[in-house]
């Protein structure tokens, strides 16, 4: 099976952690993941405003790719890029009009877009395609005691046209990491808004939610929390500078990707990790629990 | 706060572009509060998301471009999927916020961040960021 893959901007630098994660897991499952070509920014955010079409030729052009690559599904890891993505097909395929005013502004490209791609996001493709109790028995090094608190955001789940779960109470990802072996740890914070991209000119903002959803997470014993968005890593993780300068009595707690374990229990190398790229160096809790 | 009511305020041409940027029907909501009472980022909002429905239908069109709410709100959706009416607030929030992005006032003029400030973020974060508060 041959994946048609869609990284997005931040997975080739800031969060390669993520995609070199996810991209030997999925190896190790024996599956072929193809990165589009040309692919382009996704623009990060749907865009709102019922007359605003320019937004939507990026996503849309995505698409196309994946139809030169003959294709009719592509795969994301982002949730952002997920969301985008996702509801700007999702808005082509109902309205017909603005479909044609999009081909018409992308008149040079040889493909047309016709709303015949699939979106769907890595989590989905486990649970659904490979199946949990699948995943179980391919672990080699299972994620053992290791209390994990998963952190849904909203990009995932919100609005319920393009959300694979619940929308008050997600549980794929602590169902995967039981599959992993690990204990999932539920907190009322889950889906709470990390306030985003509030985080270039409010940072203060962000330290605040920071606060609250990680307080919430330790309170309730877990030792780490998995994300599945690169910007809820970065305010989750890097931002934990400014959290603990405004909240003295803060304490750190490593932030992960989904995939950093799911590799680790697919038997990746540690290199594959790169742990490097974190803020609250994960290696010392890693290492206790002898997963690295 | 003083607030002038007037038949002519919610009459303004702002009201029906707010109602079409947005795909909102205004009407419809009955200020139960659900949108606000859900919302993390009301702590930081001058007028809360059901006060910022009402003065759209009211036509309070200076109130509302000049709040800070609007810029608080991240788009999270939590206000949407819990209204029982189905409205959809936060595209509301976001066509107050074009009303003013389309008239070139951004609200965060990208020349001014700082070295550390763009260089310490992630692409992700400053292009989001751009897309929502820059014309």
């Amino acid at each position: 099976m041959k994946l048609s893959y869609f990284p997005g901007c931040t997975l080739k630098n800031h969060a390669k952690n993520f995609e070199d994660s996810a991209l030997c897991a999925l190896n190790n499952l024996g599956i072929e993941v193809q990165e589009l070509d040309r692919w382009n920014c996704c623009g990060t955010v749907f865009s709102f405003s019922t007359d605003d079409l320019i937004h939507h030729i990026a996503p849309i052009r995505n698409l196309i790719r994946v139809k030169e690559q003959d294709s009719d599904k592509v795969m994301t890891l982002c949730a952002m890029c997920y969301n985008t993505l996702k509801r700007s097909n999702l808005r082509m395929q109902n309205d017909k009009e603005s479909l044609d005013i999009i081909n018409d502004l992308m008149y040079r490209e040889e493909v047309k877009y016709e709303g015949d791609v699939s979106v769907f996001h890595l989590l989905e493709f486990l649970k659904e395609e490979v199946k949990f109790e699948n995943l179980t028995k391919r672990v080699v090094k299972p994620i053992k005691k290791l209390k994990v608190a998963s952190y849904y955001g909203c990009l995932l789940v919100r609005p319920k046209e393009i959300g694979f779960d619940d929308q008050e109470n997600p549980t794929i990802l602590d169902n995967l990491m039981e599959a992993l072996g690990a204990d999932p740890i539920d907190f009322p914070y889950k889906t709470e808004c990390c306030a985003a991209y509030q985080t270039v000119d409010k940072p203060e903002i962000v330290a605040d939610r920071t606060f609250q959803i990680l307080t919430s997470a330790q309170n309730q014993g877990a030792e780490v929390v998995v994300v599945s968005c690169p910007l809820c890593a970065f305010n989750l993780d890097h931002r934990q500078k400014h959290t603990q300068k405004k909240y003295p009595e803060f304490k750190n707690i490593p932030i992960l990707y989904f995939t950093q374990l799911l590799a680790i229990a697919l038997g990746c190398s540690e290199e594959t990790l790169r742990l490097d790229l974190h803020y609250v160096d994960p290696k010392p809790i890693l290492k206790e629990k002898a997963l690295i | 706060m003083r607030v002038n009511l007037s038949k002519k305020r919610t009459e303004d041409p702002f009201v029906a572009k707010v109602e079409e940027l947005s795909g909102q029907n205004l009407m419809v909501c009955y200020q139960c509060g659900k949108c606000s009472a859900g919302c993390p980022a009301v702590s930081d909002m001058d007028i809360l998301p059901n006060q910022i429905i009402r003065f759209a239908q009211l036509g309070l069109k200076e109130e509302l471009l000049k709040s800070k709410a609007i810029w608080i709100c991240a788009s999270c959706l939590t206000c949407n999927s819990r209204c029982p009416k189905g409205i959809n607030i936060a595209e509301v929030i976001e066509a107050i916020r074009q009303i003013l992005l389309r008239k070139r006032q951004d609200h965060v003029k990208v020349e001014k961040l700082t070295e550390e400030e763009r260089e310490d973020v992630p692409p992700i974060a400053l292009i989001s960021n751009f897309r929502k508060f820059t014309s």
